[in-house]
């Protein structure tokens, strides 16, 4: 049986506990996030505000012309639900010169330049505020690609990257994440009307399920077969997975000394600290 | 005989050896203020873990003129301790170690033998292995050490039993793994059951300490325990909680347990030994 059941009061307890030690070991006592009204940032905003306190955290909400109200005004109610501090930077401003710029623009190009502006006004206000930013991904979207490089994927720690979305949801239900923004579908608010499980081709429900045999219980592509996977959905996942591989690396460093960042020069992130 | 033992559930920071051994000092202190005997450093206690190209500027040489040990001979004066750190011998190898200090001498380190290289760990590429698991006499009778991996494997723990040890000391920076609908990690678990098993199989004292805190994106989940030789629980440290925790044990218990249980007398020490050779050698066949 595939059970994807967490303790959710654990997770808060090791995730809130990383938060605080990760910020503070480098002397910061402030974080920000962009929150979007959807679950991941929703999550990652509670657990900050548990970690850290509510005065200590930044909610940066940043909506495009054509973001929808509802997530808007989804993103107010957590923001006056924890106290947190907030502000709202519309992008459509600073992104639409150069959306317009070219007229084979793409629904994925425009995405992606949206994502990007995101990162740039969260690395902004992080100077600003003096607080770290706090990442959303999710390990499902993390390990699917679903996401913009140097984009929302940017981010100096994240919280959330080991649990799939079906567990995303359960610590949000434990943190007091509104129902509204839990029972609404996942969404990248790239686009009008768009939903992450549309634009996959699946849903959250089926592919962690089949992430978690692949990935944390390491069977193999025909023992998920065995397991009543169709053939077509584990390829598509695994090409997924291969094809976006290079958004959860750092780029490669072509070797020519003796010793090179990366191979042989091996230091923790946390060194000194 | 009953002793107190100390068990140090504590942080580090990473490769910064000099705060270590402060926080290692303060945590003497507060011991010796509540009466215990020995104190249990976890793996690496002066060091940090994830050390990796940090492990040689961290190594340290254990004698009376390193600076560092220098300090803890001269806390171990009225206290017995067992610290964690790297030690780097006179060849320049570096190994996981951990020494047992008492009336200001070194009485023994124990050099980590098993050293996890696989999944997240990656210990093999920084350190050498150590290549002997030594019982030794002390103020409180007959002890030994392990280090994390060491004691996942059951060969050690049953040859310090076969060599004397009545108390086993285990220290460990284990990071924590397998998040479940559980309200501990699966790893926790696992690691409290084999030390009740190898309390109650050798009718022995386990006590282990394991640290707390976070490193890059690891977390040590601390719930140190001490087992006594029925196999029953003497006290459990709270997860991911910093403590200096004091608890006593009766090594009288020992006589009592044995006496009922005597699996050590009835241990065949030189049928194992000849059964090992048999299995050697058939494994050293080419067709094997």
């Amino acid at each position: 049986m595939i059970d994807l059941t967490i303790n959710p009061q654990l997770a808060e307890t090791i995730l809130t506990g990383f938060i605080e030690s990760e910020l503070n070991r480098v002397g910061f006592s402030k974080t920000l996030l962009g929150l979007s009204g959807g679950l991941d940032s929703a999550v990652s905003l509670y657990l900050s505000a548990k970690a850290l306190g509510p005065e200590n955290v930044l909610a940066v909400c940043m909506p495009y012309k054509t973001s929808p109200q509802n997530t808007l005004d989804d993103a107010q109610t957590m923001i006056d639900d924890l106290g947190v501090q907030s502000l709202t930077i519309e992008i459509t401003d600073m992104v639409d010169p150069l959306i317009n710029r070219f007229e084979d623009m793409t629904k994925l190009r425009a995405g992606n330049i949206m994502a990007r502006m995101r990162m740039i006004v969260l690395y902004d206000q992080s100077v600003a505020f003096n607080g770290l930013v706090m990442g959303t991904s999710n390990k499902t979207e993390m390990l699917l690609g679903y996401s913009t490089v140097f984009g929302d994927a940017a981010a100096a720690l994240q919280p959330i990257g080991d649990l799939y979305k079906t567990q995303v949801r359960q610590l949000a239900r434990h943190l007091g994440v509104p129902d509204k923004v839990l029972e609404k579908a996942p969404s990248a608010d790239l686009w009008d009307g768009q939903t992450d499980e549309g634009e996959l081709g699946f849903t959250y429900a089926e592919v962690d399920k089949l992430l978690y045999l692949l990935v944390d219980q390491r069977y193999r592509p025909e023992d998920c077969v065995e397991e009543g996977f169709e053939k077509a959905f584990i390829d598509k996942v695994m090409g997924l997975m291969r094809r976006n591989h290079f958004k959860r690396v750092m780029p490669p460093i072509a070797k020519l000394s003796q010793r090179t960042i990366g191979y042989d020069f091996l230091y923790p992130r946390d060194w000194g600290t | 005989m009953k002793i107190r033992i100390a068990l140090a559930q504590c942080n580090t920071k990473l490769g910064d050896v000099s705060t270590n051994l402060e926080k290692h000092l303060s945590l003497i202190g507060e011991a010796k203020r509540k009466q215990a005997d020995l104190v249990i450093f976890p793996e690496l206690s002066l060091t940090g873990y994830a050390l990796q190209d940090l492990a040689v500027t961290a190594a340290l040489r254990p004698h009376q003129e390193d600076p560092v040990f220098k300090e803890l001979l001269l806390a171990s004066q009225d206290i017995d301790l067992m610290v964690g750190f790297v030690h780097e011998d006179r060849r320049h190898r570096f190994f996981i170690a951990s020494a047992y200090l008492s009336q200001g001498k070194i009485l023994h380190i124990h050099n980590k033998v098993y050293l996890p290289t696989y999944g997240m760990f990656d210990e093999g590429r920084f350190f050498a292995h150590g290549n002997s698991a030594r019982a030794f006499n002390t103020r409180f009778g007959r002890v030994g050490m392990l280090i994390c991996e060491d004691f996942w494997h059951a060969s050690l723990p049953y040859l310090l039993w076969l060599n004397g040890a009545d108390i086993l000391l285990f220290s460990s920076a284990s990071p924590g793994r397998g998040l479940n609908e559980n309200p501990r990690l699966s790893s926790s678990q696992w690691v409290e059951h084999t030390n009740r098993a190898y309390a109650g199989l050798f009718t022995t004292f386990v006590a282990h300490t394991n640290r707390v805190g976070y490193e890059d994106g690891l977390n040590f989940w601390g719930g140190s325990t001490i087992f006594d030789p029925d196999g029953d629980l003497v006290i459990r440290v709270p997860d991911f909680t910093p403590a200096l925790a004091v608890a006593e044990i009766d090594l009288n218990e020992l006589q009592r347990t044995r006496t009922r249980l005597p699996l050590l007398r009835d241990e065949r020490i030189t049928m194992v030994q000849k059964e090992l050779e048999r299995i050697i050698s058939e494994n050293d066949r080419p067709d094997h």
